[in-house]
C-alpha cells in the first residue's frame, strides 16, 4: 500500500477513436445514475414533504369526504410542485463546488446532453416515486377511483415540465449561495400553468368529463420543455461557472 | 497589432487583456504556444494567473484581445479545442460519492475509454494501490489530488492547463508530477501551469511573469 509514489510515468498510449456523442450521454447517464442513488437522502426528503403535507392536511381542516374531495387535486399538486422544486434545489451546486461543473465544460462534448442525463436521472429517482406515491395519497383525500389514472399521467407530463424548467433556475442559480427563496421566485411562474392544466385534468376526470384537453396541453408544456430547457439549463450553467 | 499567428503555435495570445470586478488584472498579454513547450505562469496572488487559465479553458470571457487555437479564432472552435485540453483548477473535479476508479471511469469515456487494469495500474502509479473502491470522500486532500492527477497517467489529450497542480502533493508527489510533465512535454505534448514551487528539475521551462498591471508583462527563458 505505501509504495513510493515516485513513478508517475505514463500509461502506454493506444490508439482509440473520439466516443460519439450518444456514448458520452450513456458513459453519464451511469455516472449520474451511480452517484444519485449514493445521495439517498436528498431523494428521500422531496418524498417524505410531498406525503407528511397530505397526511396533515386533513387533520388540519375535517378529515371529512365534503370538504377534502373538492380540494384533494390542489393539495396533490401544489404539495408536488414544491416537493419538486425543493428536490431541484441542490441539483447543480455540489457540482460547481467541487469542480466536476468545470470539467463538464471542457469535455469537448456540448454541455446541454450532458445536463439533461443527470436531469433525467434525478427524475427517474425523485419524480417517478412521487407519481407512484399519488394515488395512495389520493385515497387519503377520498379522490374518486376514476381520477386516479389521470392524475398519475397528469403528474407524469406535469413532473418533466416541473424539472426542466425549475433546473433552470437551479442552473441560475447555482452559484449564490443558499438560493432557495431565489429559485422559487425565478421559478414559479412559469409552474403556474402546469399547476392550471394539472388541477384542470383531474376537476375535468372527478366531474365524469374528458381530461384530453388539458392532459395534451400538459404534454404540449412537457415537449416544449425537452426540447428547450436543455440549453437554457447548459447556458445557466456557463454563467454560474464564470462567476466563481 | 493584432497580426494571425503562425500556423504551427498550438496556442496563441494576442493582446489579451482581463477585467473582474471593475480591476484590470492584465493587460496586453501575447504569446505563442508550441508543442513540446513546458510555460510557467509566475506572478503574486491575485495578479491574474486563475483568470487567466480560466479565460484560456473558456470559463470567462477576454475583456480583450484574441485567443487562437492552432491559428484560428478560439470562439468558433471550442469544442475542437476542448477535445485536446486536459484542465485540472483549484478544484480537483472529483465526485465525493464515487470511487477513484469509478471517477476515471468517467473521464476516460470522453476520451474513448480504457481498460480497468490500465485505470487500476494509473491509480497504483499514483500511489493510490488499496483505495480503488473506496468513497472518494474517505480520502485525504493528497489523495484527492492524486486521483485528479492519475488522469494525466492516460489522457491522450495534448494540451494541459494545470492551476497550482501541486497543491497537497507531499515532496515525492511533486518530484514525480515534475517528472511526468517533462515526459509529456518530450513527447510532443503542451503544458501550462501556475504554481508558487521553485520547479529546479524542469529543463526548458518557459516562464510568463504577470506583474502590476500597467507594467505590461515581461518574458524570461530560464534554462
Amino acid at each position: 500500500m505505501n509504495k513510493p509514489a515516485a513513478a508517475f510515468c505514463r500509461l502506454k498510449q493506444k490508439p482509440a477513436n473520439l466516443p460519439g456523442l450518444f456514448a458520452v450521454f450513456k458513459a453519464a447517464l451511469g455516472r449520474e445514475w451511480r452517484m444519485q442513488v449514493r445521495r439517498r437522502g436528498d431523494l428521500v426528503n422531496p418524498l417524505v414533504f410531498f406525503a407528511l403535507v397530505v397526511v396533515l392536511f386533513p387533520l388540519g381542516i375535517s378529515p371529512t369526504e365534503d370538504i377534502l374531495a373538492p380540494v384533494a387535486p390542489g393539495v396533490l399538486w401544489v404539495a408536488a410542485l414544491l416537493a419538486t422544486l425543493m428536490s431541484l434545489d441542490a441539483l447543480f451546486r455540489p457540482d460547481l463546488l467541487d469542480g466536476s461543473l468545470e470539467q463538464q465544460l471542457v469535455t469537448g462534448y456540448p454541455l446541454a446532453p450532458l445536463a439533461l442525463a443527470k436531469l433525467g436521472v434525478h427524475w427517474l429517482l425523485s419524480s417517478l416515486p412521487l407519481i407512484l406515491l399519488s394515488p395512495f395519497l389520493g385515497i387519503m383525500l377520498y379522490l374518486p377511483w376514476e381520477a386516479q389514472g389521470v392524475m398519475m399521467l397528469a403528474l407524469l407530463l406535469g413532473s418533466l415540465a416541473l424539472s426542466l424548467v425549475g433546473a433552470i433556475g437551479a442552473a441560475l442559480t447555482a452559484g449564490v449561495g443558499k438560493s432557495g427563496v431565489l429559485m422559487t421566485l425565478l421559478v414559479l411562474p412559469f409552474y403556474i400553468p402546469v399547476l392550471i392544466f394539472g388541477t384542470g385534468a383531474m376537476q375535468a376526470a372527478i366531474s365524469g368529463g374528458s381530461a384530453m384537453a388539458h392532459l395534451s396541453l400538459l404534454g404540449a408544456l412537457a415537449a416544449l420543455a425537452i426540447t428547450l430547457a436543455p440549453w437554457a439549463i447548459a447556458a445557466g450553467l456557463k454563467i454560474a461557472v464564470s462567476g466563481e | 497589432m493584432s497580426i494571425a499567428p503562425s500556423p504551427p503555435s498550438i496556442l496563441s495570445v494576442r493582446q489579451l487583456s482581463c477585467e473582474r470586478d471593475e480591476r484590470l488584472l492584465f493587460s496586453g498579454l501575447d504569446f505563442d504556444l508550441y508543442p513540446g513547450e513546458l510555460l510557467q505562469l509566475e506572478g503574486p496572488n491575485g495578479v491574474g494567473k486563475t483568470s487567466l487559465m480560466r479565460l484560456l479553458a473558456g470559463f470567462l470571457p477576454a475583456s480583450g484581445g484574441r485567443i487562437y487555437w492552432q491559428g484560428k479564432p478560439v470562439e468558433g472552435c471550442w469544442e475542437e479545442m476542448h477535445q485536446a485540453l486536459l484542465f485540472i483548477g483549484h478544484l480537483a473535479g472529483i465526485k465525493a460519492e464515487l470511487t477513484p476508479l469509478e471517477n476515471l471511469h468517467w473521464f476516460a469515456a470522453l476520451e474513448g475509454g480504457q481498460e480497468e487494469e490500465d485505470l487500476e495500474e494509473a491509480l497504483s502509479r499514483v500511489g493510490l494501490a488499496g483505495f480503488e473502491d473506496q468513497p472518494c470522500q474517505q480520502l485525504s486532500a493528497g489523495q484527492k489530488r492524486r486521483v485528479a492527477l492519475a488522469r494525466l497517467l492516460f489522457t491522450r489529450r495534448s494540451l494541459w492547463l494545470l492551476d497550482e497542480p501541486f497543491t497537497a502533493l507531499d515532496k515525492q508527489g511533486v518530484a514525480a508530477m515534475e517528472h511526468l510533465l517533462v515526459e509529456h512535454a518530450q513527447a510532443g505534448g503542451t503544458v501550462i501551469l501556475t504554481s508558487h514551487h521553485a520547479l529546479e528539475q524542469l529543463t526548458g521551462l518557459r516562464k510568463i511573469h504577470l506583474g502590476a498591471p500597467q507594467a505590461g508583462v515581461k518574458e524570461a527563458i530560464h534554462e
